[in-house]
């Protein structure tokens, strides 16, 4: 029974979350669209002046931004792909009845804990080094002539080491899901003769859907933005071949000191998220309303 | 888990499982290994297991090189700080949105989920531009500014979800007994919200922990956070896998713990309280 004395309480108590996340969310969008619209440069001071849609022309004429843009949906979906499959999978075998089921879910869930530069150089040094990394290792112990992974398939290797880092939270928000299924339902399936495939595709499917669709949107959210495993294993390259609009527009404005170009950047990586948003959201509505 | 199954099925499903696991788990598990050999062994083909000359002078040669108290410090202080000013900030929004929700409180909340939407390279430049005129960039309290900011919609969430499931008739009751507002807050709330509270504050400050696009771009030497720290190790220089490792190894280990106890929370933080 809120009163009109509460209510106004409720709105003071709620503004200064929203007044800094309004200023937080305006303030640095406009400063970018600005931005994207003038010559400015932090190397050459001269460059001054309305620019028009120079920025824009030069970022997305450029050949690099097309890869960039190839790769940053190579990435995603990628890694949407194997961490939704083999997070499925996890979850149905870790909902088994098994032993060490609890430090199981220990080691499966720990990657997710593990801060991205340190899960991109342990990949890259420990794993994919060609001369002293345990595939390589295992490459020789086979007679093969070991990968030199980041030159070689730099955007796969980046994909494998998120992709690790990212199939914990699917395993765990799946697996969540499984295990509130409930057991008579599963066993009246059985009992009326539903074979595993059947009692898979008809009841624990349509049963995960919705945690499914959220894993999708969050880590959709998130992949958009990969940035810390580029920056410390392949800088971008070699040439474009790693670089995704995240870090594109680092790559700009920030290492070439571009700041109308990068922002230019920054405002189409904007228009593409809320695009995917948009989409996700329309995807997912009927979803999550149920 | 009551199903009945014959053993024989279940040694196989607990042999599959432990397979997938461990390989899951290996690069953590050879990095703690590697950690602990020599240079020279950590590079050796083939490759040892067990660290043959078990050894702490790469923790040694790390700190010397990097100086990881400093960073961990920061890395301490920028999670636990922010974390802290987002609840302070956040706690009262969530209280008027769970008890005193208006016609807007879903659509406020959308939006500030949506807020996370945005791209952090969206606004990278100004924030940078802003922070070299403030003169905040590679400060501690200029990073903890902005992961209050880029967390605040989570927080604000999880504690919404949480306090959502306080019955409200006891707060009522503690009003009809003439509870001033902040008594009820103070006495009545907070000691029921204080779980969904802790759940909060640890996700957040693993996120913030392991935030790794604010902590780089914004910091070099003198603030720089643990991920920052892990950045200088990107080029390799001479022997140094096992020096890499020792370095991840003090860099992961703090929050690999914190996060072992928080596995519940995590799948409900992360999922804006949809999947509990």
């Amino acid at each position: 029974m809120a009163t009109k004395q509460t209510r106004a309480l409720a709105r003071t108590m709620m503004a200064p979350a929203v007044i800094v996340l309004f200023i937080w969310m305006i303030v640095p969008l406009v400063m970018t669209l600005w931005f994207s619209f003038q010559n400015y440069s932090l190397i050459n001071p001269m460059m001054t002046g309305f620019a028009g849609w120079a920025n824009y022309v030069y970022v997305i004429g450029d050949p690099s931004f097309t890869q960039a843009l190839v790769n940053t949906l190579i990435l995603v979906g990628g890694v949407l792909i194997i961490t939704i499959v083999g997070g499925t999978f996890l979850a149905l075998l870790l909902d088994q009845p098994i032993w060490g089921q609890g430090i199981l879910r220990i080691l499966v869930i720990s990657p997710f804990f593990v801060m991205p530069p340190v899960a991109a150089l342990i990949w890259k040094n420990g794993f994919m080094h060609p001369g002293y990394g345990m595939l390589g290792h295992l490459w020789k112990f086979f007679g093969l002539q070991p990968v030199d992974w980041f030159n070689q398939y730099p955007l796969f290797s980046v994909i494998v080491i998120v992709a690790w880092q990212w199939l914990p939270f699917a395993t765990l928000i799946l697996l969540t899901a499984l295990q509130s299924l409930s057991e008579e339902q599963r066993e009246a399936a059985e009992m009326d003769g539903a074979n595993a495939a059947n009692r898979f595709r008809y009841i624990i499917l349509p049963h995960m859907a919705r945690a499914i669709t959220i894993v999708v949107l969050i880590q959709t959210i998130f992949l958009l933005g990969i940035f810390a495993e580029i920056r410390v294993t392949t800088g971008g390259g070699p040439g474009y071949a790693s670089t995704n609009i995240a870090f594109l527009v680092f790559r700009t404005g920030i290492l070439s000191n571009d700041i109308g170009a990068g922002s230019a950047g920054g405002v189409v990586a904007v228009i593409i998220a809320n695009i995917v948003a948009i989409f996700l959201m329309r995807a997912v509505g009927k979803n999550l309303d149920a | 888990m009551a199903r009945r199954v014959s053993v024989q099925t279940r040694i196989g499903f607990t042999v599959l499982a432990w397979a997938v696991a461990l390989l899951l788990f290996s690069p953590i598990l050879w990095t703690l290994l590697t950690a602990f050999k020599t240079e020279a062994e950590a590079i050796a083909t083939p490759p040892t297991f067990f660290p043959q000359n078990f050894t702490l002078e790469n923790f040694e040669a790390v700190q010397d090189r990097s100086d990881y108290i400093k960073h961990a410090w920061n890395s301490i202080v920028v999670s636990v700080g922010s974390t802290l000013l987002g609840l302070i900030i956040a706690i009262p929004a969530a209280w008027s949105m769970a008890f005193a929700p208006s016609k807007r409180t879903k659509d406020i909340l959308m939006w500030m989920l949506s807020t996370k939407m945005m791209p952090a390279v969206g606004v990278l430049i100004p924030i940078y531009l802003i922070f070299r005129d403030l003169r905040l960039l590679d400060t501690v309290h200029g990073l903890t500014l902005i992961m209050t900011l880029i967390n605040l919609p989570i927080i604000v969430w999880m504690l919404y979800t949480y306090f959502k499931e306080i019955p409200v008739d006891i707060l009522e009751a503690a009003r009809m007994d003439g509870a001033e507002l902040w008594n009820e807050i103070v006495h009545v709330l907070v000691p029921m919200a204080v779980p969904g509270i802790a759940s909060t504050l640890l996700l957040n400050v693993i996120l913030a922990w392991n935030e790794a696009f604010w902590t780089i771009t914004l910091t070099s030497g003198r603030a720089g956070t643990l991920t920052a720290f892990i950045s200088s190790f990107s080029s390799p220089q001479g022997l140094f896998l096992a020096k890499l490792s020792a370095a991840s190894l003090l860099a992961i280990a703090p929050i690999l713990l914190l996060g072992w106890f928080s596995q519940k929370q995590l799948v409900r933080g992360l999922t804006f309280g949809a999947v509990k």
